[in-house]
This record gives structure tokens, sequence and C-alpha cells, in this order.
């Protein structure tokens, strides 16, 4: 049963940061554009996204042409546009920067053109896509996270049937469950879901692939693509770990985003990790109102691997930071419940015996990474795991040991962005497309 | 998706966009990464007895933020060999036979047109434009402009041009004349086959003020050049609409400042039927073409047109002279509150520049002398509070508000300031309505 989205929903409490702009505005933004050749801002985009192009298109009054130029190269643009990290990327490069004068808002702009397109298109203009007739050819997408939804949109658009297989009752994969609500909440990345649906794509909820499943998508359709994501969030492995208050990050930004009532009401807040995760965590919960919200992270904070730009956020909304500090332990009382999070002094990200103190909370959640689902492979015949336990896939194509499987998103690169996970899935069916037209105009040639 | 496609008095394109003749149309190169891009033709740098260019040749009026507004040239036709430009004529033509290749010409004597013209077909050009539009360089040696100025000479010329050409003619036309109709009826009398138009206008772009002498410099000196870019097009769509109106026009290329798919739609709909572009493409490359063909096509989607052709002309009748517009017409300014960000430079125009009749503040203000109505401008109340100007936000002593549009023209944010009809209580009647039943005098005159 597909889950609906409550509006109920703790998430709904944040609003956008960067809300969609009005004409006036992205016209005055898109005019500044310099229309640089050879742009940097598309290089930077793993998509490459014919950035300075689409920017000129809105200029110009052609906001769906823009959104044509977008989706092109990109068929979850609205979604990227919103989540996207532009300050290393795209923005980051832009001409402007370097030149110490305020970059094109880019992601904003990318925002404007598709979400005004689309929602044009939802009250009655010509759709933009027709998906070209039918080839005959089938494909099995696992999960309906980024990897998978832009794989099976570029497929259906070439002809192809796809179908996803979603083990959720909700698809989109961390689009849906994941981001920041300040970026993106989840009925929008539904909604974006469904927009990918209506090209053709088929999904089906509360549908896990498991080794026995596994064999039969092999045997019904033409390739199986794999973009499964990463698994549960890594535990620390200190005494007094299990028990309530101690949750994953992923895992609670998840009941956040989607159960009602589960941010409520936040005391004092622990998060353990200094990576993107840990920052989105603590932002939440600042966000969200907690008593407070302190980080907790065995190195110092210029060794933190999240961006500098969302550490500089965290801080002004008033996040903490507790560096060179290793948990090793839960303290509990005799009803189990959590009382606080005891911490030592690290030395290179070893805790120094003697140092222990305890910093009471209500709340930790543990971002020091996500394990991988080493299992999938072993679903399949010479598809291989590296020693990180990542898929073994050819970055360019996703082509992995089995010449009918492929592979795409964090399941290969150990987690990126939304971006990465969308561009993987696209070239591999331009590759499929591109194989699959040679052969029949070789077979139809002969 | 409309069909782009246009058949110019027998010379077929893909779409309507074609380079100008000027240097992006300079070589066999260009013309091929252009029709790569998206274009649809080509009209070849004017070819002729291969000339000399100096070094500086442009000059540029830059406006606010944006570069080169205007545009200023003082380079003069090919300085490449002929043998050379007609070789890659064939090259392109083999390659790309389904698009437009026009050869700009420019010679002499009635022998030299002769050769010019056979060398270009045999080379395979699907249509020759003939350059009586240079107003630098050439004119002084008694072609380009100093042709196009002359309508005897343009006719007689062009007839030469038909006795040889067995592809179509068209005349570029210079803006730099007093009337383009009569240059335009010279062209067809001497049996063009079609028009285009503009070339460059005469121009000073500047001055280096520090060494006193005009721009492009050349050393100590510099000349006068054409004049050309965003600036001209409104010079070139007067023009373009004063032949289009004419009765048994021929077809025409509209060129002059056209940039994107916008303007390219507007001389379509004052009578063009291909467009060509030199400035916008000196400037961002031919990869411009790419917005102007979508948005083309996606304006004549929601249009509900089926073709290009279907535009073609469709503005035309509604050009009048000022003597038939209606006098009983009216609009007033109407400010959206909460698109307005409070800038108030619509206060300031309407005060020194306008009619006195946007104030901004809660107090009712007197109105000036010169006020159509005596007495107090009524302030609204409650006075509007918009979401992003807050009490900034000006108001519209509606009953003075003549409609001149000035304010929204110059109000920074798009549609925050429209111009609404509204009824006049006038009579919907014209100037000449009222010449005709002698009702022309208003008061105050001179023989008051
Ligand atoms: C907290 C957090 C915040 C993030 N914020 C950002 C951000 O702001 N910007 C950004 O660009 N990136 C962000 N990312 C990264 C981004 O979300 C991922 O890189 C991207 O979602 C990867 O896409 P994917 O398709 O590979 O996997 P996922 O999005 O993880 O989707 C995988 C899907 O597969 C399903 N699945 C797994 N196993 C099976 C199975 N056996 N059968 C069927 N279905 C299965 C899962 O349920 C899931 O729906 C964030 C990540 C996290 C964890
Ligand atoms: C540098 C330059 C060189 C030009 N050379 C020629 C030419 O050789 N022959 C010609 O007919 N017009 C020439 N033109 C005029 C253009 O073809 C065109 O008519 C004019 O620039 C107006 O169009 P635009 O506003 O798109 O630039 C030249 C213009 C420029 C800027
Ligand atoms: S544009 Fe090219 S040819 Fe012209 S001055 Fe610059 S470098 Fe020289």
């Amino acid at each position: 049963m597909a889950i609906t989205l409550s509006n109920e929903r703790d998430e709904l409490r944040l609003r956008d940061k960067k809300p969609l702009y009005s004409e006036a505005e992205a016209r005055a933004e898109a005019e500044r554009c310099l229309y640089c050749s050879d742009a940097p801002c598309i290089k930077a985009c793993p998509t490459e996204i014919d950035i300075p192009t689409f920017i000129k298109q809105i200029a110009s009054e052609n906001v769906r042409g823009s959104a044509k130029t977008i989706f092109d190269q990109n068929i979850l643009g609205h979604s990227c546009a919103r989540v996207c990290p532009v300050e290393v990327l795209c923005v980051g490069s832009c001409v402007y920067t370097a030149w110490g004068r305020e970059p094109i808002p880019i992601g904003r702009l990318q925002r404007y053109a598709t979400e005004t397109t689309v929602k044009g298109i939802e009250k009655g203009a010509a759709p933009l896509h027709t998906p070209k007739a039918k080839t005959g050819k089938k494909v099995a997408l696992i999960g309906a996270g980024p990897a998978s939804l832009a794989c099976a949109a570029e497929l259906t658009l070439e002809g192809h049937t796809a179908v996803i297989f979603e083990k959720r009752g909700v698809a989109g994969g961390l689009n849906t469950t994941g981001i920041a609500p300040y970026k993106l909440h989840s009925q929008d990345a539904v909604a974006e879901v469904e927009w990918v649906q209506k090209l053709g794509v088929e999904i089906r909820l509360n549908s896990e692939i498991t080794k026995d499943t596994a064999t039969k998508l092999l045997a019904d359709y033409d390739a199986v693509y794999i973009g499964v994501g990463l698994g549960a969030d890594s535990k620390l492995n200190v005494p007094g770990e299990e028990g309530q208050g101690v949750v994953g990050a992923t895992e609670w930004i998840e009941q956040m985003k989607l159960v009602p009532g589960t941010a409520k009401t936040l005391g004092d807040v622990i998060v353990v990790g200094g990576g993107n995760t840990a920052i989105d965590v603590a932002r939440e919960c600042a966000l969200l109102g907690a008593k407070s919200v302190t980080m907790v992270y065995r190195r110092s904070t210029e060794e933190m691997s999240g961006y500098k730009h969302e550490l500089e956020g965290a801080r002004k909304e008033g996040v903490r930071f507790l560096t060179n500090t290793q948990p090793v332990g839960v303290v509990r009382d005799e009803k189990g419940a959590l009382k606080a999070l005891k911490v030592a002094h690290a030395t290179a990200g070893v805790p120094v015996a003697g140092t222990e103190t305890e910093v009471p909370c209500e709340l930790v959640t543990l971002a020091i990474g996500q394990s991988k689902l080493r299992e999938i492979a072993s679903f399949f015949d010479g598809v291989e795991i590296d020693r990180r336990g990542c898929v073994v896939a050819d970055p360019k194509t996703g082509a992995t040991g089995n010449a009918k499987v492929f592979a795409g998103g964090d399941c290969i690169n150990g987690g990126k962005e939304v971006v990465n996970a969308v561009a993987d899935g696209r070239n591999t069916a331009r590759f499929l497309t591109a194989a699959w037209t040679a052969a029949s105009t070789s077979s139809a040639s002969k | 998706m409309a069909d782009l496609s246009i058949d110019f008095c027998g010379i077929k394109s893909p779409n309507p966009f074609w380079l100008a003749s000027a240097p992006p149309a300079n070589s066999g190169d260009q013309v091929m990464r252009a029709f790569d891009a998206g274009w649809g033709g080509a009209v070849w740098k004017t070819l002729g007895d291969p000339i000399v260019n100096v070094s500086s040749r442009f000059g540029g009026i830059d406006y606010a933020n944006q570069r080169m507004m205007g545009f200023n040239n003082i380079e003069l036709i090919t300085d490449r060999p002929l043998d050379v430009n007609f070789k890659e004529i064939y090259e392109v033509k083999k390659r790309y036979p389904m698009h437009a290749v026009i050869a700009s010409l420019m010679t002499e004597t009635k022998k030299d047109w002769e050769v010019l013209i056979r060398r270009a077909e045999d080379a395979g050009a699907d249509g020759l434009e003939l350059n009586f539009g240079c107003p630098h360089g050439m004119c002084e040696r008694g072609m380009g402009s100093s042709v196009g100025q002359e309508p005897k000479l343009l006719a007689e010329i062009t007839s030469w041009a038909k006795e040889f050409a067995k592809t179509p003619v068209l005349v570029k036309l210079t803006p730099n004349t007093g009337d383009i109709v009569e240059a335009g009826m010279a062209a067809i009398a001497g049996g063009g086959d079609g028009i285009a138009l503009i070339n460059t206008i005469k121009s000073i772009v500047g001055l280096d003020l520090d060494r006193l002498v005009p721009l492009p410099r050349v050393g100590n000196a510099s000349t006068n050049g054409g004049y050309c870019g965003p600036a001209v097009k409104p010079i070139a769509l007067h023009l373009l609409s004063a032949l289009a109106r004419e009765p048994n026009m021929i077809p025409i290329s509209g060129i002059g400042g056209i940039a994107n798919w916008r303007d390219a739609a507007e001389f379509i709909a004052l009578g063009s039927t291909s467009v060509q572009v030199c400035t916008a493409v000196m400037h961002y490359g031919f990869r411009i073409v790419r917005d102007m063909i979508d948005g083309l096509s996606n304006y004549l989607d929601q249009q509900g047109m089926k073709s290009v052709n279907e535009l073609r002309g469709r503005a035309i009748g509604a050009y009048k002279e000022w003597g038939e517009l209606d006098l009983g017409y009216q609009v007033i300014a109407k400010i959206d509150k909460d698109k307005c960000i409070g800038c108030q430079l619509c206060v300031t125009a309407c005060q020194d520049g306008a009619h006195q009749c946007i104030f901004a503040g809660s107090e009712d203000r007197q109105r000036p002398p010169q006020a159509h109505y005596p007495g107090l401008a009524k302030a609204p109340s409650p006075l509007p509070l918009g979401k992003i100007a807050g009490a900034r936000v000006p108001w519209v002593d509606e009953p003075e508000c003549v409609g001149c549009n000035l304010c929204a023209l110059v109000c920074p944010v798009p549609n925050c300031i429209t111009m609404e009809e509204v009824p006049s209580g006038r009579p919907h009647e014209t100037w000449n309505d009222r010449t005709d039943q002698g009702r022309t005098r208003q008061p105050g005159g001179i023989h008051d």
C-alpha cells in the first residue's frame, strides 16, 4: 500500500530556505547571466545541463524551452535544482564567484523554469515529452531512488518499457525520505515521482527484491538496473547504545519527514558525526526548536567532511560543536531511559583514557555513515562488491560483471549526491538505447 | 511542433533564421558550424574585389550592465580572394544541400556584375543579395549605400543583375535614405525578387576623450561607421513595416537588432519571410539560434499556428496612421502593491517627466496648477501596504493619469505597473473623423 503523506508531518514546520522565484526575480537574475562560452557551470554539473542556454531562455521568456533544456539532460532537474549543493557545483564555478561578485543563483533559476513549466502542464499546457514508439525492450529497476527514476524515465522516453520495484511504501528514495525539508519536502519529491510516472514509468511499491525475485527479473527482462542506494545507519558499538533515545540519523530523518509527531518536542540533542548527514540532522533539530543541539565529532572542525557552507549555516542556527571528542558509552537510568552520552577527548580520532565526561541529552542521532547493501551483488552471477562494499560498475555506463545487469547511484559510489545518481541512471539508459539501436539497425541491414 | 520552414521566393530554408552578410558568414568553416548549430541559411560576407581592412574596426555602446546594446563597424567587404570564397560556398552547399546559401555581392561595372553573378551561381549559391547598403568605406567608392540612396541607379543595377541571374535576386537596402518606399519600389522596378533590410546606419559610436579622437580609433583618427545591434531594432521594424504595407510587395528578409525569438517573431509579424542576424551572433555565437528555434515554435504552438507562414504579416494591418487612432481609448496606470519593491522611480518619472499624478505617502496632495482637475489628489485609505515595499508603495491619482506608459516603462519589476483600459467617457472617433467634420480646433491656439 502506498503511504499517504499527512499534513501533520513535522517536516512541514520547516519552510523553504530558497523559495520559488517570482517571474520578476527570475528575469532579473537571468538577465545577469553572462552566457559564458564553454561555460564552467556546465562542466561542474554532473549531468552537464546547458545552463547558460536555459538561463537565456528564461530571459527571453521561453520558460517552457528552458525547462526542456534542463530535462533533456536531467529528467529530475526539479529536485536537483532544490537539493544540489550548488555552492560546490555550478554556482561555485560561476565566473562571477572568482571575480568576487554575487554568482548567478543557478539552482533557483532551474527551480523556476522546471516548477513553472510542470505546473503549467498540470494546468493543461501540452506535455513536454512524448515517448518514442515501443521498442519491445524491457528493463527492471531495483529501488525507486533518483538513479532508477532517471534511468527509467530516459528509457521510457526512448520507447523501452521500464518497471521499478521499490521495497518501501513510498517512492523517490532519499529524495522523499532523506533530504532536509528546507530544501525539498516529501510531497514535492513524490510529486516529481508522479510526474515521472506520467511519462510512462511503472512503479511497484512494497516490492523488495530478494534472491528469488532477482532471478525471475533476469529471466523476464532484457536488463536489470540496481539502484538500491545505501543500507542502515552505522552503529557506534559502545555500551548502552541499544535502546530508547539513540537512533540512526537517516532513520530519524525519515520518521521526521514522514511520520507525524516524531519530532514534536526536542530537548537536548546530540548528533554524532561530521559529514553532511550529521550537519543536516543538527540543522533540522535546531530549526525544529530543540533546546540545544551539539555535534560530537572525533576530529577537528577543519577535518569534518561536511560542506563549509552547511557548517556555517549550522553555526548560525545555534548548533554547538564538540570536536576532538569520541563517544565511548551511553548512560541510561535504571528504567533504561537515555540520560547522557559519555564522551572522551580524542587525539587523531582516538579516545584518550581518563578524559571521559558525560553530556546530558534526550536524543542521540548517529550520523557516522551508512552500511552497504552488500547482499544485492550475490543475487546476480558475476556482479561484484569492492573493498568498500560498493557494487562494482563502470562509472560511465553502469555495466557490471553480468552483461544484463547495470548499477548506479549511491550503491556504486558509496554515497554522493542526487545529481550523481541521476547522471548514472541516465548514462545507463543512453548506453542501453545506443546498444539496442545499433543491434536492431545491424540486424535490419543483414 | 510548428513548421518553421520557409520558401523565400524559391529559396528554401528549414527555418527563417539566416546569418546576415557580415563576419559570422565570412568563411565556409563558420557557415558550416552555424548550420550545425541550427541556422537555416546564411548570406555570405559580401563578395567583390577583395579589400584591405584597418585595425581596429568595431565600437560598442554599453547601457548599464548590458554590453553592446549598439554596435558600430568600419569594416569593408570580404578581404579574402574570390576563388577561395567560391570554393567554400561550393563545399558548404555540397554538405548542406537543404540549407540556404545566398551570396552577397558588390561591384561596379556591368561586366563585373556579370562575372560575379556567374561565379556565385556556379559555386552553387541558392540566391544573390545585392549589397546596396554599406554606409562606410565602400560608398565613397561609388558602391554600397551610394547606390541604395539613388533609386535610379539602384533600379538599373538590379536590372543588370536580373539580366544575368538564374537564381532569385534580393536587394539589400540602406536605412540611410529619406524614403525607404522609394528605394523598395526601385528594387521592384529593377526586377528584384526580394528585399533585405536594414543594413547599418551611418554613425560615430563615441569618442576617446583623452585623445579627442572618434571611435573605433585607427591610430590618430577614425571615420564614420555603420550602426547595428539591439539599438537599431525599432528603426528596422519601422522601415520593414513601411515596405510591408505596400501592395504587391515582394518577400522581405528582415534585419536589424534581432537577438532572440521574440525579436524574430516581431519582424515576421510585420512582414518578414526570413530574418537575418549579425550583432547577436558576434556577441554570443551561433548557439543563440537554439532558443530562437525553440522559442518561436513554442510561441506558434501557443498561438495555435501550425506554421511560421501563418504569423507572417499578421501585425501589418494593426499599423495605422496617427490620424486613424481612436481618441476615445483610455488606459491608466495600476500598481500591483505586492510586486512593488518601493524604488519610487515611477513617482519621479511621473512628477518630473509626465503628468504629476503618482504620489507616495498617506497624505492627500495638492494637484499642481497645470492639472486637468483642480483640487486635491486623494490618497487611498487605507494606504496600500505591499508585501515587499510596505508603505513605500506609490499610488496613482487616477483622474489625472493620461495613460502615457512612462511609469510602467521605468518600473524595474516586470508586470508591476500595468496599463489598464478604462471607460473614458469620450466618443470613439479619430482625428481624421474630426477633420472630416471640421472639428479639429482645440482651445488656446495661435488664433485664440
Ligand atoms: C540525510 C541525507 C541527506 C542528503 N541530502 C542531500 C542533498 O541535500 N542533496 C543531494 O544532492 N544529495 C543528498 N543526499 C544524497 C542523496 O540523497 C543520494 O545520493 C541519492 O538519493 C542516491 O540515489 P539512489 O537512487 O542511488 O539511492 P536512494 O535514494 O537511496 O534510493 C534507493 C531506493 O532503493 C530502495 N531499495 C533498497 N533495496 C531495495 C530492494 N532490495 N528492493 C527494492 N527496493 C530497494 C530503497 O528503499 C530506496 O527507495 C543526502 C543523503 C542523506 C542520507
Ligand atoms: C562588422 C560588420 C560587418 C558587416 N559587413 C557587411 C557586409 O559585408 N555586407 C552586408 O551586406 N552587410 C554587412 N553588415 C551589416 C549586417 O549584415 C546587418 O545588416 C546589420 O549588422 C544589422 O543587423 P544586426 O543588428 O543583427 O547586426 C556588417 C555588419 C557588421 C557589424
Ligand atoms: S576578437 Fe579575436 S580578432 Fe578580434 S581583437 Fe579579439 S582576439 Fe583579435
